[in-house]
C-alpha cells in the first residue's frame, strides 16, 4: 500500500510543484512592479460579496473550463500514445464553423438538432486530425509539423468560409458571423439545477454542455484504462517496440488515435456555441487549442487531472477581471499560466526521474539488483505525462521513427 | 592458471613501467555494486584480455579506464604513472583509445568527420580537411586499415565501420587501445581482418586490452588474459598454457553443465513448418536466405550462430513483425504467413524476445499490466472488450507464485525487478497462455544463475507436455542442454543440423565460424 | 571495399524539383533551375499579362517579407543542427519584437537590434535549460515557451507602456530613429536605369531588371545583414571545427561527447543564437512598422520552421525557401489577381514532375502531381482573384506537400529532438 501512496504522491508533485513555482515567481514579479503579492492574491481569489456574485463568478469559471477539459482530453489522448496533436486549435475552428453553419441551416427537434451539430463537429475534427495520422503513418510526416501547418490552413479555410460562403451577417456588418443557430440547436443551461440546489440565480447560464463534457470524460478514462484499445493505447505510448511485438498494430493505432482526439477536439467549440454565442465569428473563443495542450500537461493527461487544471486555468482567467479594478495589471494572469506550463514540463520531468530510481531502489531490496552493465537498466526516455514518445527512440534503433 | 595477484609469466615487476594498471577499482551505482576490488596489469607491446560473463561488470571497468565515469575506490596507473580522468578528454590526452562495442559514429558525416571530431586540424580559423585527408590516409596506409575518407559512414558495413573507429583511435595518437567486444557484431572473415589489424598495431608497439565473452577468439589473439566475475577479478592466464575449459571454469565458477541423457519427448505432429523463408533487408540483401525448418509438438529446435547471422530476422519473420521476400510459414498445418502478429499470437505462439525491455515488457507499467501484454484479447486478461483488471492481478500473483518471481507484488512496476526476475515474468505470462509453440530468443541473456536454472527447468517441462520451441541463444550450454534438434545458422543460410547429444562445443563453433563444413550444408 | 567518394554530392536532394536537371554537379544544376525558374516567370507573365510578377516593387516587397522567416528559419538551423528542436521560435520572435520596440523607442534602431536580440536570446535560455539541463521534450518545451512569451510581452506592455508614452498595452511607443536603407547609385536610384528597363516589359530582360531593381533599391541596413547571415552561417557551421562539433551534437552526441566534445555547452550556445536570431527577425517587423504591436509575428516563426525544412535544413535551402514564400506573400499584398497567375506557374511545374516521375515509373506520383497540375490550370482560367483566407495559408501548404511528397529526401539532423543525456547512451 504504501508503494501505492508514494507512487500517487510523486505523480502529483510534478503538477503542485509547478503551481507553486509559479504562484512564487509571479509574487515576485507583482512585488517588483510596486504592488503587494498577498493583496494581489486575494483579489485574485475573490468571488464576490454577495451569493448571487459569487454564484456567478463560479458559473463563469465552470463555463470556462469546460471547453479547457474537453481540449486538454483531446490532447491527452494523443499523449497517452506518444504522439503530439497541436493541431486541436485548428481542428475546433474548422469543425466549430462547420457545425455552426449546419445547425443555422436545418430544423429539426431539440435533442436531434443538437445531436447533428454535435456529429458535424466530431466528424470534422476527426478527419481534419485523421490527415496528420494518415501523414505520419504513410509518408512519415512529423505530427508537430504537419498539424502545426493544418492549424494556418484551417484558419485560413474558416476565415474563407466565413467571409464567403458561410457568412450570415449582413454585408457592412463590424462582426462577421455565420447564421444564428435556432432555439432547438441550442443547449440549455443548467441554472435550474442551481435554483433547485438552493443557490443563487446567476447572470450567465451555466453550460448545460457541462453534463456533455463529464460524460466526455468518463468514457474517455474508462477508455484508457479498461478496454483493450485503451490499453494497446497506452501500450504503444510507453514503448512502441513492445507493443509491435504484443501484436499492436501500430500503424492502425496512430490513424485511430488521431481519429479519437481530433473528434473530441471538434467539441471544444461547442461549450460556447451552443451555450452562449449561436454561431461562429470573427470574434469567436481562439486560443483554446493551446491552453488545451498546457491543462493535459498540467493534469499529466489523466482525465481527473485535467478537470482539476482546467478550473485551475478557467480561475486564473476569470481572475483577471478583478485584478483589473484593483488596479494590477490584470495580464498578471497570463504570467502565471505561462510560467505554470513552462514550470510543469520541467517539474513532471524531474517527478518522474524520481519515481523511476525510487521504484529501481524498491525493487533491488526485493531481489538481486538491476543490470547495469550493457544495455540493460537503461531507463527509456519519457514523455511529458511520463510515456515513452514515438519520435524519439534510442539513437540508431530501427524503427524509432516508426509507427 | 594463476592466483589473482602474481604477473602470468613470472617476470619481475619493475623492470618496465606497466602500461595499464589498475589497483582496486570499486565502483557502485544505486543499488548494485559493479565493480569490486579489480586488479588489472597490462604489459607495453601485448594484446591483453578482459574475459567474463555477460553482466561480470567489463564494460562499467572499460568505460571507468576511458574517463567515462569515476571509480568510488582504486587507482589507475598509466605507464607507472596514477592517473585521475574527469572526462574522455583526459584518457585521450593520455594516450588511450576506446573503440565502442556500439559504434560512436555519424552516420550523415564523412569518414573524414568523424575521425578528427573533437581534434579538428585548422587553419586561420578554418577548418583543413586536406591536412586531415593526408593523416588519416597515412594512417590507413600504415595500418593497413583501408579507409576512404570522403565516404559517408552510413554506406559502410560493419567491418568498415569498426575500422573507421580504429582509425579514430590512432588518429589522436593513442598508444594504448581498448576495444569493447570487437567481434560481437562481426562475420567470421571480419573477424580475421580484425585481428590481422590487431597484429599490425602490436608490431608498432602499441597496447591492446579487448574485452570479450568468447573464449575461442581470445585464446587466438591474446597474450595474456584477466577473468572477471560478479565483478571482481577472479585470476589471469596465459592463454598458451590455459584451456578452454579452466578458463571457462574461471569465468562461471562451477563445472559446466553435461547435457543429460533424457527420454526423448518429441511428436510426430509438426507446429512450425518454415519453408524456404527469405527476408530481405532495405538495400535488398538477404539477410534470412531460403530457410526451411520443422519444429514438431515437444521438439526443441536450437539454432545456434554468431549473433547478426539473421537469427533475429528469423523470430521476426515467425512472429509476423517482418514480412517475407519469399517462403511460407504454417502453424500447425495452417499458412499464416499473411497473418498478422497478433492473430498468430492468438493461435498459440508464445514469444520470449531477445530484448525484453525493448520488446517484452512496459518498464513504467506495473506487473499486472505487463501480464496483459502479448495476451490482451484472451481470459484472464480481458472480459469482452474491456480489461479485466481482477483476473490479470490475481493471475500475476499466480504467476509470481509459481515462477518465482520475486518482487513486492503484482503492483510494483517492471522497472524495479532484476533482470531474472523479469524474464521469469515473460516465461511465466508466455506459458500461462498455453501455447502450442514458443519463441524463446536468448531466453537466460542477462539472468542470474538461480533464474537462468528455473528457467530451464520451465521449458523442459513444457517441452515434455507438447510444447514446440524454437530456441535462439549465443550459449553453447543452453543450446546443448535444451535442444532436441540443432541447427547452425551462418549469413541467414541454415548451414548445419546436429545431433546436441553428441556435438561437442568446439565442433559446434566450428560450423558457426565457418571453418567447418559438412557435405549437403544449405 | 568502401563506397566511391562521389556518394556525397549525390545525397540530399533539394526538393523535388531538383530532380528535373540532370549532371553536371550540383553548382551547375543550380544555375540550370535559376535560369529555366527566370524564363518560366517571364513567360507566364507574359501570358497572364500580370505584370506585378516580376516588378520590383513586389521582389522588394517579397524581399522585406521573406526576411524575417528567413532569420527564424536561420534560428531553427542553429538549434536544429545540433539537436534541439525549436518549436518556441514564435515565442522567441514575440519578445524579439517586444524587446525592439522597447528599446527602440527610448534608444533608437541600434538600441532596437541589441534589445530585441537580447530578448529573443532569453528565450533561447529558457528553452536551453528545459531541454538540455533538465531534459525536457523539445517540442513541449518549444510550446511552452510559446504561451509564456506571450503572456509576458502583454504583461511587460501593460506595464511599461503607460499613459502619455505613446504606447498601450498592446503597442509601443514609435521608434526613435530609423535604420538607413541603401540603393545602388546610377541602376537603382538616381537615374534609376533599371527601372526605366522594367517598364519596358520586354521578354526576360524587364523580369531579370525588376530582380535587381527589387534587391538593390532601398534596402535596409538589417536587411542585408539578414543576407549576408546566411552565407556566414554557412561558412561557421560546414567549415570551423566549431561548426563540425556542434553539427556532431545533432547527429550523434553520444560520438560527440565520447570524443571529449562538450555537448551540453554547444547545445546551450546553439540554442541561444537561435532565439537570438529569432529575436533579430522580430527586430525587422518592429522595423517596417515603426512599432511594437501585439501578434505582430503572425506565425512567421512557424514558417520559418517550415522554410527550414523545405530547404532541408541548408542555409541555402532555408533562404529559397523563405524567398519563396516571402514573394508567394508579397505578391498577395500588392496584386491579388497576380496570385492567380501563380497558379498558372504551379500548373506548368508540376505538370513537369507528373512527366518526371511517370518516366521514373513512379505511378502513383505521377498521376498525383497530374490531377494537381490539371487543378492549378483549371483555378487558374476561372478564378478571377483568390480568397484572402485561401492565401493566407499558401506557404502551410507548400509546406504541407513538399512534406508529404519529398519526405524520404528529406534529412533532418539525425540526433534532431533526441533529449540527450550524458551516460545513458
Amino acid at each position: 500500500m504504501s508503494g501505492l501512496v508514494r507512487r500517487v504522491g510523486l505523480s502529483l508533485l510534478g503538477p503542485v510543484l509547478a503551481v507553486l513555482v509559479a504562484l512564487v515567481i509571479s509574487a515576485a514579479v507583482i512585488a517588483l512592479i510596486g504592488e503587494n503579492p498577498v493583496e494581489a492574491f486575494r483579489v485574485m481569489t475573490d468571488l464576490g460579496d454577495s451569493p448571487s456574485q459569487q454564484v456567478q463568478s463560479i458559473v463563469v469559471i465552470l463555463n470556462r473550463a469546460v471547453p479547457l477539459f474537453l481540449s486538454g482530453l483531446a490532447v491527452a489522448v494523443a499523449f497517452r500514445m506518444g504522439l503530439f496533436n497541436i493541431g486541436v486549435e485548428g481542428q475546433y475552428r474548422l469543425a466549430t464553423i462547420l457545425a455552426a453553419a449546419v445547425g443555422a441551416a436545418v430544423v429539426l427537434p431539440g435533442p436531434l438538432h443538437v445531436l447533428l451539430i454535435v456529429v458535424v463537429a466530431m466528424v470534422v475534427g476527426a478527419l481534419w486530425a485523421g490527415i496528420v495520422g494518415v501523414l505520419k503513418v504513410t509518408r512519415g510526416v512529423s505530427e508537430v509539423i504537419s498539424s502545426i501547418m493544418l492549424n494556418f490552413i484551417a484558419l485560413g479555410l474558416a476565415s474563407f468560409l466565413l467571409t464567403g460562403p458561410l457568412r450570415g451577417s449582413p454585408p457592412g456588418a463590424s462582426i462577421v458571423t455565420t447564421a444564428e443557430i435556432p432555439e432547438s440547436g441550442r443547449v440549455p443551461s443548467l441554472n435550474g439545477l442551481l435554483t433547485a440546489l438552493g443557490l443563487a440565480t446567476p447572470r450567465s447560464g451555466l453550460y448545460g454542455f457541462l453534463v456533455m463534457a463529464l460524460v466526455v470524460g468518463v468514457v474517455v478514462a474508462v477508455l484508457l484504462k479498461r478496454t483493450r484499445f485503451g490499453f494497446d493505447l497506452r501500450a504503444t505510448g510507453l514503448s512502441p517496440s513492445a507493443a509491435t511485438a504484443s501484436g499492436v498494430d501500430a500503424r492502425g493505432m496512430v490513424v485511430k488515435t488521431m481519429l479519437i482526439s481530433g473528434a473530441i477536439a471538434g467539441l471544444v467549440g461547442l461549450p460556447d456555441l451552443l451555450g452562449s454565442q449561436y454561431d461562429y465569428g470573427t470574434e469567436f473563443t481562439a486560443g483554446l487549442g493551446f491552453l488545451g495542450i498546457a491543462v493535459a500537461l498540467l493534469g499529466r493527461s489523466s482525465p481527473l487531472g485535467i478537470a482539476l487544471a482546467a478550473l485551475l486555468f478557467a480561475f486564473l482567467d476569470r481572475a483577471a477581471l478583478p485584478l483589473q479594478f484593483a488596479d494590477i495589471p490584470s495580464s498578471v494572469v497570463t504570467i502565471i499560466q505561462g510560467t505554470i506550463v513552462l514550470a510543469v514540463v520541467i517539474a513532471n520531468e524531474v517527478a518522474g526521474r524520481l519515481a523511476l530510481r525510487s521504484a529501481e531502489r524498491a525493487g533491488a531490496t526485493a531481489g538481486p539488483g538491476p543490470q547495469t552493465d550493457g544495455d540493460d537498466g537503461v531507463p527509456p526516455p519519457t514523455a511529458p505525462d511520463g510515456g515513452q514518445r514515438v519520435r524519439t527512440g534510442a539513437p540508431g534503433t530501427p524503427e524509432d521513427v516508426q509507427a | 592458471m594463476a592466483p589473482a595477484d602474481s604477473p602470468a609469466d613470472g617476470s619481475a615487476a619493475g623492470d618496465v613501467p606497466l602500461a595499464v594498471e589498475l589497483r582496486g577499482i570499486t565502483k557502485r551505482f544505486p543499488g548494485v555494486v559493479a565493480n569490486k576490488d579489480i586488479e588489472l596489469r597490462v604489459r607495453r607491446g601485448e594484446v591483453h584480455a578482459i574475459v567474463g560473463e555477460n553482466g561480470a561488470g567489463k564494460s562499467t571497468l572499460m568505460k571507468t579506464l576511458y574517463g567515462e565515469h569515476r571509480p568510488d575506490e582504486g587507482q589507475i596507473l598509466i605507464d607507472g604513472r596514477p592517473v585521475s580522468f574527469r572526462s574522455p578528454s583526459d584518457a585521450i590526452a593520455a594516450g588511450i583509445g576506446m573503440v565502442h562495442q556500439h559504434f560512436m559514429l555519424a552516420d550523415n558525416f564523412t569518414v573524414l568527420e568523424n575521425v578528427i571530431l573533437g581534434s579538428e586540424p585548422t587553419r586561420r580559423g578554418r577548418l583543413d580537411r586536406a591536412t586531415a585527408r593526408r593523416r588519416i590516409e597515412e594512417i590507413s596506409e600504415r595500418y593497413d586499415l583501408g579507409l576512404q575518407p570522403d565516404a559517408l559512414v552510413e554506406d559502410l558495413g560493419v567491418g568498415d565501420r569498426q575500422r573507421v573507429e580504429i582509425a579514430k583511435v590512432l588518429y589522436r595518437d593513442a598508444r594504448i587501445l581498448i576495444l569493447d567486444e570487437p567481434t560481437a557484431v562481426l562475420v567470421p572473415q571480419e573477424v580475421d581482418e580484425l585481428f590481422g589489424n590487431l597484429a599490425e598495431l602490436k608490431r608498432e608497439g602499441l597496447t591492446v586490452i579487448f574485452i570479450s565473452h568468447k573464449l575461442d577468439e581470445v585464446r587466438r589473439v591474446a597474450d595474456s588474459i584477466t577473468v572477471i566475475r560478479r565483478g571482481t577479478t577472479v585470476g589471469t592466464a596465459d592463454p598458451r598454457t590455459t584451456t578452454a575449459k579452466q578458463l571457462a571454469e574461471l569465468m562461471v565458477g562451477a563445472e559446466l553443465p553435461t547435457p543429460e541423457t533424457r527420454e526423448s519427448t518429441v511428436r510426430e505432429t509438426p507446429v512450425l513448418q518454415m519453408v524456404g523463408v527469405t527476408v530481405t533487408d532495405g538495400a535488398q540483401r538477404s539477410v534470412v536466405d531460403d530457410v526451411t525448418l520443422t519444429v514438431r509438438e515437444g521438439e526443441v529446435v536450437g539454432i545456434a550462430g554468431v549473433e547478426g547471422n539473421g537469427q533475429a530476422e528469423l523470430v521476426d519473420a515467425i512472429m509476423g513483425l517482418r514480412p517475407l521476400a519469399a517462403g511460407s510459414v504454417r502453424l500447425g498445418g495452417e499458412d499464416v504467413t499473411a497473418w498478422s502478429t497478433r492473430a498468430r499470437r492468438e493461435s498459440g505462439v508464445g514469444f520470449i524476445p531477445e530484448d525484453r525491455h525493448r520488446q517484452g515488457m512496459l518498464l513504467d507499467a506495473p506487473l499486472w499490466e505487463n501480464r496483459i501484454l502479448g495476451h490482451q484479447t484472451r481470459p484472464p486478461a480481458v472480459k469482452g472488450p474491456f480489461i479485466d483488471r481482477r483476473g490479470a492481478r490475481a493471475d500475476t500473483a499466480r504467476i509470481m507464485r509459481e515462477y518465482d518471481v520475486r518482487a513486492p507484488g503484482p503492483d510494483t512496476l517492471a522497472i524495479a525487478l532484476s533482470g531474472g526476475n523479469q524474464q521469469k515474468l515473460i516465461v511465466g505470462r508466455e506459458m500461462s497462455a498455453q501455447p502450442r509453440l514458443l519463441v524463446a530468443a536468448h531466453p537466460t541473456r542477462g539472468v542470474d544463475v538461480g533464474a537462468q536454472a528455473v528457467i530451464w527447468e520451465l521449458l523442459k517441462d513444457a517441452r515434455a507436455e507438447g510444447l514446440g520451441i524454437v530456441l535462439i541463444s549465443a550459449d553453447l550450454d543452453e543450446l546443448i542442454g535444451l535442444s532436441d534438434t540443432l541447427h547452425v545458422m551462418l549469413r541467414g543460410r541454415l548451414v548445419a543440423t546436429l545431433d546436441p547429444r553428441r556435438v561437442t562445443p568446439e565442433v559446434l563453433g566450428g560450423h558457426m565460424t565457418g571453418a567447418r563444413t559438412t557435405a549437403g550444408a544449405a | 571495399m568502401s563506397t566511391t567518394a562521389a556518394t556525397r554530392t549525390g545525397r540530399p536532394s533539394r526538393g523535388p524539383l531538383t530532380d528535373l536537371l540532370t549532371g553536371g554537379g550540383r553548382a551547375r544544376r543550380l544555375l540550370w533551375l535559376l535560369v529555366g525558374l527566370w524564363v518560366l516567370f517571364s513567360l507566364v507573365r507574359v501570358l497572364s499579362g500580370e505584370q506585378e510578377l516580376t516588378s520590383s516593387s513586389t521582389l522588394s516587397a517579397a524581399l522585406l517579407l521573406a526576411v524575417p522567416i528567413g532569420l527564424a528559419a536561420l534560428g531553427g538551423l542553429w538549434s536544429e543542427r545540433a539537436g534541439v528542436v525549436n518549436i518556441g521560435l514564435e515565442g522567441m520572435m514575440i519578445l524579439g519584437t517586444w524587446g525592439a520596440g522597447w528599446a527602440g523607442y527610448q534608444w533608437g534602431w541600434v538600441g532596437a537590434v541589441v534589445g530585441g536580440m537580447v530578448f529573443g536570446a532569453a528565450g533561447g535560455l529558457l528553452h536551453a535549460i528545459a531541454t538540455v539541463t533538465f531534459g525536457v521534450d523539445h517540442v513541449v518545451s518549444g510550446v511552452a515557451i510559446n504561451i509564456l512569451a506571450a503572456g509576458v510581452v502583454r504583461f511587460l506592455s501593460e506595464l511599461l507602456f503607460t499613459e502619455g508614452t505613446g504606447g498601450g498595452p498592446t503597442q509601443s511607443p514609435s521608434l526613435a530613429s530609423d535604420p538607413p536603407s541603401f540603393s545602388l547609385p546610377v541602376l537603382s536610384s538616381g537615374p534609376d536605369l533599371l527601372s526605366g528597363l522594367e517598364r519596358q516589359h520586354w521578354f526576360l530582360v524587364s523580369d531579370l531588371a525588376g530582380l535587381l531593381r527589387g534587391l538593390t533599391n532601398g534596402v535596409g541596413l538589417l536587411t542585408l545583414l539578414a543576407v549576408l547571415l546566411v552565407p556566414v552561417s554557412y561558412l561557421l557551421l560546414w567549415h570551423t571545427a566549431f561548426g563540425l562539433r556542434l553539427r556532431s551534437c545533432g547527429e550523434n552526441p553520444a560520438a560527440a561527447d565520447s570524443l571529449g566534445v562538450p555537448v551540453y555547452r554547444l547545445k546551450y550556445l546553439a540554442v541561444v543564437v537561435s532565439g537570438a536570431l529569432a529575436g533579430l527577425g522580430g527586430v525587422f517587423l518592429v522595423f517596417v512598422a515603426g512599432i511594437y504591436r501585439e501578434g505582430q509575428t503572425g506565425g512567421r516563426g512557424f514558417i520559418g520552421l517550415a522554410a527550414l525544412i523545405f530547404g532541408n535544413w541548408r542555409p541555402g535551402g532555408l533562404a529559397a525557401g523563405a524567398g519563396l514564400f516571402g514573394f508567394a506573400d508579397a505578391l498577395q499584398l500588392r496584386s491579388q489577381t497576380a496570385v492567380v497567375a501563380l497558379l498558372l506557374l504551379i500548373a506548368v511545374l508540376l505538370a513537369v514532375l507528373a512527366v518526371h516521375q511517370a518516366v521514373r515509373r513512379r505511378l502513383l506520383q505521377a498521376v498525383i502531381a497530374g490531377v494537381f497540375a490539371v487543378a492549378a490550370l483549371v483555378g487558374f482560367l476561372t478564378i478571377d482573384r483568390l480568397p484572402e483566407g485561401i492565401v493566407f495559408f499558401t506557404p502551410h501548404l507548400t509546406t504541407l506537400l513538399v512534406l508529404s511528397l519529398a519526405s524520404q529526401r528529406l534529412r533532418m539532423p539525425k540526433a534532431d529532438g533526441l533529449v540527450y543525456r550524458r551516460g545513458e547512451h
